[in-house]
């Protein structure tokens, strides 16, 4: 079931997940604006998701999905659907947190009517 | 060594202080009650530790090992001869210091009480604890409890002075006694054990190295409650506790805890064979030999008299250290002795103190004369005890000495006997005109000054008869001469 | 039966309580507290049980779904987890019973969701221990940081801010686990604990293991608290409402530094930890410098919460420097000092609200005359101040001592020394808690006799309740410490070391 790694250096879409997760830790490090970070903090959730949906993929492989008991081809010509199942729970509990935080944005701006950070700490007592 | 016998008495010595110590905590509201307390539980505590003492002299040890603390080493505690000697000069002098200590703040209304009279009875748990240990670790414990059970009575009064006296004294305390964890570490990894054995724990064959890092570890951990120079300065800041908290505890508990752990490290943990040589006893006799002098010239300077009294301690006590570091029969008697002797002799030093003060408000030396007219007990006793300590016959004083300097030349090392003679006189320097000008001198204000109550009379008086007795009869009726004989041939019985 | 399904129940019975507890409101809202205390009481029995079953006979294994492992998720109680959990179980349970005694506004809704949030996120706790797998791990904590961020948000004004820090430090770490989780299993193809520590020395050639450990302990780090990973703790402990923190507090770092003892020492193996000397090492030097940056910043705060959420940071400090340096006393020593940190950072924030309520205020200012107006509180305070000072027989002491032991034998001078240096920058930062509550600054020629009597104010008996459980707690788990150690501590410590 493990794959081979050399997969990893020469896969594009690996790039483009750090790639996502550099630019989500910028914008989390980069902005005082609250709300900008709450994008930043989900561009690099969809990083990790992407990088983990990725690990699932085959070259030449298929839905995982046999249409009757015994019929199953060898592992390889199928895709892991292990993957894409954790991410399912793992997307949940993203918009769990992104939910969260937005509350707390809400309950942030109607008190003190800003999403500025700088703002918030002057404002709040 | 001889072999142990397992019994409740040790348990019986060091469990009615702590447990007065919470009885005393929930009969806030009613005095006589709460300090009916403090005197049962001394009474009791002294009964135990005196009824041991024959089984110490036989040669035996009455043992008991309550839970286990670390895999190996147990709660356990051990009456020897040496920590018998400890442990009785603590519990007798408490209930005499208990007496003393309710006429002191009941004349001068202290607030409070409760927690002064509550810190006092763990203090005194603790040092009989320090006493009985028969391991490092338990040594530890009971050695932390002391230091953190005296925190409360040195900021007693809560002025900044004394909040500022006690952040120094923690420091210094708290600061030893992470150098003696440290040590107590080291060890059990470099031994394997922590139990204390008679000439040491560490074999022949331990490399050198470790063995200063111990000496240097312990030492300093012991060192600074022993309050040798340079870790001396908490001592003299810490007298501004009330005088009954000077007079036990850094006369007596506090400070013997910190000589006492001298001798039990000495003898018990690193072994005189292993100090002589490494060549680690030469370092300890020198600083031992400097602060007897630099003390003593320094009391000779003060002129509140409790720091006087505290400067003349940390001369005192280095004599024992002194008596340590040679580990001869004699100065190893002499040293065991001389705790007692200058327990004995030293509280009844600061109870003058504090009876000249709650009757005259006078704390300096310079306003003491006179004051032989109008309170002659007090300063006769004063007068008694202190040249006791200088050395001068019949009181105790003499005695300890004459071993120390006997143990001295046993050793061949002749500067401590000119440290020990050279330092008898400069006691006599700085006592001697204290009880001159109190008797000769005339007497400035105060005609209408009277002694203080029999509550704080009885105790000085006697405490100074048990020193004076401790010099004619020093085996009678407790015998601390056969005890500190018998300590003595058990620290070096590992030769 | 019970005994079967005993790690299920562990999370179970809150999480159950805890989504029943909305319905059992709308009956009755006098009824939540009491029944969030039961769920915790009868969880905590559970753990209790699990330490001694699994004494008597050996792990407990239990497939959830009855799915058997590597497939499906496996819930696990061996020594160190029983440990942990009845650790976690018990000083939670007395977390609710204080909660419920101070009655805290912000908690008071009319559908009791502070106290069912508090059952979710001891639910997700518990999970996080007994669970076998990494991505249930993440799942667990994820459910645990949500509901931490929901109470921790309750506190309104300053709380919304420390708790939406959390929420995005929170997350990333939580990015940062699942991203190392992802590449173990890239190598490795399994998420089973058990599975992946038998399949992991194929692959531990790649050099990809130690990028993966390194997200995974910055992750749990994170979460841990651990300097410099600590930027969301101190404004949380501070300003969230005072009966969240008694729950947060004493246990939620704890668990996270759990998950890392036992991802280092039951997927990689003690072996990894130690030859892997960057790793070790440095984990060794995260702890030690969290100890230093903790304590020095815990001497500059005014307000006993912000003191004792940086002494939080120097604690955790010790159990990172006792899991970097992997020998057997220092395993026990960070595991004992996971149970008396809880035992006594528990009761510090008790007392901590417990004064808050009465006296207005935590300022150090505010402490002043504590001593008279709350006797009993005060005397738990210097309990759990000397057990942090590490004054024995309290329970503080000794897992400093053996996490002493095990730098020492290993021949760690430095970090013996940090220990130490650790404990000397309690005694000063605690003691000047203690100057304050005890002391009031007078003329030298005051005796103080004439002092009025001051009425007592002390904090309500079902508040004092459990924090004087807690104190007597710290001095019991000192006294008994060898039991503890010998009995359970010392099988925990030699997981994956064979």
């Amino acid at each position: 079931m493990s794959l081979d790694l050399s997969v990893l250096a020469g896969e594009a879409v690996y790039l483009v997940a750090f790639g996502l997760l550099a630019l989500g830790i910028f914008a989390l490090i980069a902005h005082g604006n609250l709300m900008k970070k709450v994008i930043g903090l989900t561009i690099f959730q969809t990083a990790v998701i992407l990088f983990f949906v990725a690990t699932s993929a085959k070259w030449q492989a298929t839905l995982p999905i046999v249409p009757e008991a015994g019929a199953a081809g060898p592992a390889a010509g199928y895709m892991n659907p292990l993957p894409h199942a954790l991410m399912l729970t793992a997307i949940v509990v993203m918009v769990a947190t992104l939910g969260v935080a937005l509350a707390l944005l809400v309950r942030l701006h109607r008190r003190y009517g800003s999403f500025e950070e700088d703002d918030l700490l002057d404002r709040v007592e | 060594m001889g072999e142990a016998t397992v019994s409740l008495l040790p348990a019986a010595a060091v469990l009615p202080a702590l447990a007065a110590a919470t009885l005393i905590l929930f009969s806030g509201r009613r005095p006589n009650l709460r300090e009916a307390w403090s005197l049962g539980a001394a009474v009791l505590q002294s009964w135990a530790v005196i009824a041991m003492i024959p089984a110490a002299l036989a040669g035996g040890a009455l043992e008991l090992r309550l839970v286990e603390l670390s895999p190996g080493v147990s709660l356990a505690l051990r009456a020897d001869a040496l920590g018998l000697v400890f442990a009785a000069l603590s519990s007798v002098l408490w209930l005499l210091t208990t007496l003393y200590s309710i006429g002191y703040v009941r004349a001068l209304d202290e607030h409070a009480q409760t927690r002064y009279f509550f810190c006092f009875a763990v203090c005194v748990g603790a040092a009989v604890g320090v006493a009985l240990s028969a391991n490092l670790l338990t040594f530890f414990l009971f050695y932390e409890l002391l230091t953190v059970a005296t925190y409360p009575l040195v900021v007693h009064k809560e002025t900044p002075e004394a909040i500022r006296a006690g952040r120094v004294y923690l420091g210094y305390t708290l600061g030893a006694g992470t150098a003696l964890l440290a040590g107590v570490a080291v060890t059990y990894v470099a031994a394997g054990t922590l139990e204390f054995r008679p000439g040491g724990l560490f074999s022949g064959d331990t490399a050198a190295g470790t063995i200063w890092l111990v000496f240097a570890l312990l030492g300093l951990g012991v060192g600074v409650k022993a309050a040798v120079i340079p870790l001396h300065a908490w001592l003299p800041l810490a007298m501004i506790a009330p005088t009954p908290v000077s007079a036990l505890l850094h006369a007596v508990a506090v400070v013997k805890a910190g000589v006492f752990g001298t001798l039990r490290v000495v003898g018990y943990v690193l072994g005189p064979d292993a100090l002589a040589a490494s060549g680690a006893w030469l370092v300890l006799a020198w600083i031992a030999a400097a602060t007897i002098v630099l003390a003593s010239l320094a009391a000779l300077l003060q002129d509140n008299l409790k720091r006087l009294l505290a400067f003349s301690t940390v001369s005192q006590l280095s004599y024992i250290v002194l008596g340590a570091a040679l580990a001869t029969t004699g100065s190893l008697t002499g040293a065991v002795q001389h705790m007692v002797n200058h327990g004995t002799l030293k509280i009844t030093l600061f109870f003058c103190a504090g009876a000249i003060y709650v009757a005259t408000g006078r704390e300096r030396v310079s306003e003491l004369a006179g004051l032989g007219r109008r309170l002659p007990v007090t300063m006769g006793v004063f007068a008694v005890a202190a040249l006791g300590l200088a050395g001068v016959p019949p009181a105790a004083g003499f005695l300890s000495k004459w071993y120390l300097i006997g143990g001295a030349v046993e050793a061949g090392f002749w500067p401590a006997v000119v440290v020990y003679l050279s330092s008898s006189l400069l006691n006599l320097a700085y006592f001697v005109p204290i009880v001159i000008a109190a008797f000769f001198r005339p007497l400035r204000g105060g005609d209408d000054l009277e002694e203080p109550s029999l509550m704080m009379l009885v105790p000085l008086v006697l405490t100074a008869t048990a020193g004076v007795l401790l010099g004619l009869a020093p085996d009678v009726p407790v015998a601390f001469l056969s005890l500190a004989a018998t300590a003595a041939a058990d620290m070096l019985g590992g030769r | 039966m019970i005994r079967h399904h005993l790690p299920a129940l562990l999370v179970v019975v809150p999480l159950g309580t805890g989504l029943a507890l909305p319905l059992l409101a709308t009956l009755s809202s006098r009824l939540a507290w009491p029944a969030t205390v039961a769920a915790g009481a009868i969880t905590a029995a559970l753990a209790v049980a699990g330490v001694f079953q699994v004494l008597a006979g050996g792990p407990v294994h239990y497939a959830v779904g009855g799915w058997p492992p590597p497939w499906g998720i496996e819930l696990v109680l061996d020594p160190l987890s029983a440990f942990v959990a009845a650790v976690v179980a018990a000083v939670s349970t007395c977390s609710l019973a204080y909660a419920g005694g101070l009655d805290d506004p912000a908690l008071r809704g009319r559908l009791g969701g502070g106290p069912a949030l508090c059952l979710l996120l001891l639910a997700a706790m518990m999970g996080i221990v007994v669970t076998g797998d990494l991505f249930n791990l993440f799942v667990f904590l994820e459910v645990a940081a949500l509901a931490t961020y929901a109470l921790i948000g309750a506190g309104g004004g300053r709380a919304l801010l420390a708790s939406f820090r959390y929420v995005i430090l929170g997350s990333l770490g939580a990015s940062f686990y699942l991203l190392g989780v992802g590449l173990l299993y890239a190598l490795t193809g399994t998420l089973n604990m058990a599975d992946l520590a038998a399949r992991l020395p194929a692959a531990e050639a790649s050099r990809l293991v130690p990028v993966a450990v390194g997200l995974i302990v910055m992750g749990l780090g994170i979460k841990m608290g651990v300097a410099p990973l600590h930027g969301w703790l101190p404004d949380a402990y501070t300003y969230a409402p005072p009966a969240v923190v008694a729950l947060l507090a004493p246990v939620a770092t704890k668990v996270a530094a759990y998950a890392l003892a036992r991802i280092l020492f039951s997927v990689l193996g003690v072996s990894f930890v130690l030859d892997a000397s960057v790793l070790g090492g440095a984990l060794a030097w995260l702890g030690a410098g969290s100890i230093l940056v903790g304590g020095i910043m815990a001497l500059r705060q005014d307000d006993l919460r912000r003191l004792l959420a940086y002494s939080s940071v120097s604690q955790m400090g010790y159990i990172v420097l006792g899991i970097g340096l992997a020998t057997a006393n220092s395993l026990a020593g960070a595991y004992l000092h996971i149970l008396n940190h809880a035992l006594m950072k528990g009761c510090l924030f008790f007392v901590a609200g417990a004064a808050a309520q009465r006296l207005g205020g935590t300022a150090l200012a505010d402490l002043r005359r504590m001593h008279r107006l709350m006797p009993v509180t005060t005397a738990c305070l210097v309990v759990a101040a000397l057990s942090m000072v590490g004054i024995p027989p309290a329970g503080g002491f000794f897992s400093k001592w053996y996490l002493l032991l095990g730098a020492v034998e290993s021949g760690h001078w430095v970090f013996a020394g940090v220990i130490l240096a650790g404990g000397l920058l309690a005694v000063v930062y605690m003691f000047r808690v203690l100057e304050h509550v005890c002391l009031e600054p007078r003329a030298a020629d005051d005796h103080g006799g004439g002092h009025a009597r001051v009425g007592r104010k002390d904090a309500s008996p079902a508040v004092l309740l459990p924090l004087v459980v807690l104190a007597v707690g710290i001095v019991a788990a000192g006294i008994f410490n060898a039991s503890i150690v010998n009995g359970l501590l010392r099988l925990a410590a030699s997981v994956g070391v064979g």
